[in-house]
């Protein structure tokens, strides 16, 4: 077996899975017309909603501030901000090459796309939630970023379930930590090399 | 080892969300109008109601402050009035839909959280002839509503209550009006919010001071006085 992430890694990947879980759920109850008439107690969905979102980068940011602890946190965000040649080839079927390091294409894809819509999501909820100062033209406009950006971030987390699914080695290395030496040869032959 | 040649993309994605997310607040109310009227021969047709998920539908939002919705069938409904009035008075839902004056509106329904439905078509009697009827008090100077959800109320003053455009609305959209949308029979103030227009009205009390500052809303710092464009940091086109 080959580490693949370590614990701080694990608990805040599940610690934000929770938040986002109840920033969906709630956010869906207060959207979907049917739902909110059924469910009703909107000012406490609405309370959990709002609180969920303030808490929701506080688990990542403060597991990259840790300066012992956080080192491979803040390798595996930095190594999935950066692109190489290969990782955008691997987006295309047809030019795709093995993955060069540690995760492959598709994944910096979908964490980019986690950033940003989170960012998406944190700055016209505030705007939403603390409107006093902004006008209704952006208040509006506010809404519906975040109406569309709740239905981009819904895809993504069904492709995100879809391919953890798909790929039990990776579930499970989320889970317990490490992945099977034959996969990483496999799948990810140069992180396999520099993993030892 | 990130290779030598890896560019910073992740970065620039973000980045580029905060892009998206900055015009889509400077334009996104202009553009929402746009998609609404070009989607509108989709939505007004569509038999599976699917699209009135899409946030451009120009449709009701549906608020409950409890946590069932309300239900009360039109034989069991009755409306009272009561408190600082010379005759006190319960409603029969007979008494609203037929037995006194009709009158009709059509007019924008604003939230104050940034949605509008254009040109909603109400129908009912005007608060001001039920509260000529029950015959004011003068110690009176408010009305509060409650609703038959049992936690929400409402209040006008009593020149407020009195305008044209406030109904005791029985009909919505040509129909009678649903639970969701606060049926057998609620309050509607044309000129102001959507929360002013209490859902599932059961009584009507005339009071001469406001206790707890105001209804269940503005106890929750929303104003109490609210125009729709007037009130609450809004400058909305007004609807009434």
């Amino acid at each position: 077996m080959i580490p693949r992430f370590d614990a701080l890694t694990r608990i805040v990947h599940w610690v934000t899975t929770a938040l986002t879980a109840a920033l969906v759920g709630t956010g869906t109850v207060l959207y979907v017309g049917q739902l909110s008439a059924v469910v009703g107690r909107r000012a406490l969905l609405a309370r959990i909603h709002v609180w969920s979102g303030i808490l929701l980068l506080v688990p990542l940011v403060a597991g990259v501030a840790l300066r012992q602890r956080g080192r491979g946190l803040r390798s595996d965000v930095v190594e999935l901000g950066r692109w190489s040649d290969g990782d955008r080839r691997w987006l295309r079927r047809r030019t795709r090459i093995a993955p060069s390091g540690k995760f492959n294409g598709g994944q910096k894809l979908a964490a980019a796309l986690f950033a940003g819509l989170f960012a998406m999501q944190l700055v016209t909820g505030s705007l939403m939630h603390w409107n006093q100062p902004f006008s209704d033209e952006w208040r509006t406009g506010a809404t519906f970023v975040h109406d569309w950006a709740y239905l981009a971030l819904l895809v993504l987390i069904a492709g995100h379930i879809r391919y953890a699914l798909r790929e039990p080695d990776l579930l499970r290395a989320m889970r317990t930590g490490s992945v099977t030496r034959s996969w990483a040869e496999r799948e990810r032959p140069a992180w396999a090399r520099r993993s030892g | 080892m990130p290779d030598d040649d890896s560019r910073p993309i992740g970065r620039r994605i973000v980045l580029g969300s905060l892009g998206l997310t900055a015009l889509g607040i400077l334009f996104g109310a202009r553009a929402q109008d746009e998609l609404q009227r070009l989607l509108l021969p989709i939505t007004l047709h569509d038999p599976t109601g699917l699209s009135d998920l899409l946030p451009v539908a120009g449709r009701f939002r549906i608020y409950s402050v409890t946590g069932n919705l309300p239900s009360r069938r039109t034989t069991d409904y009755a409306l009272q009035v009561d408190g600082l009035v010379d005759r006190p008075t319960a409603l029969s839902y007979d008494d609203v839909r037929h037995q006194l004056p009709q009158t009709a509106l059509t007019r924008d329904f604003q939230c104050v959280t940034g949605w509008r439905v254009h040109d909603v078509g109400w129908a009912g009697v005007r608060l001001r002839d039920v509260l000529d009827r029950v015959g004011v008090q003068t110690a009176a100077t408010h009305v509060l509503f409650h609703s038959f959800d049992g936690t929400y109320t409402e209040t006008l003053t009593l020149d407020q209550a009195r305008r044209d455009d406030v109904l005791i609305a029985h009909t919505m959209e040509g129909g009678a009006l649903s639970d969701e949308h606060g049926g057998p029979v609620r309050l509607y103030v044309g000129p102001m919010y959507g929360y002013k227009s209490l859902k599932w009205l059961e009584r009507i009390e005339l009071v001469d001071h406001l206790a707890d500052g105001g209804g269940y809303w503005e106890q929750r710092g929303y104003d109490v006085d609210a125009w729709v464009g007037a009130s609450n940091g809004g400058h909305q086109d007004r609807t009434s």
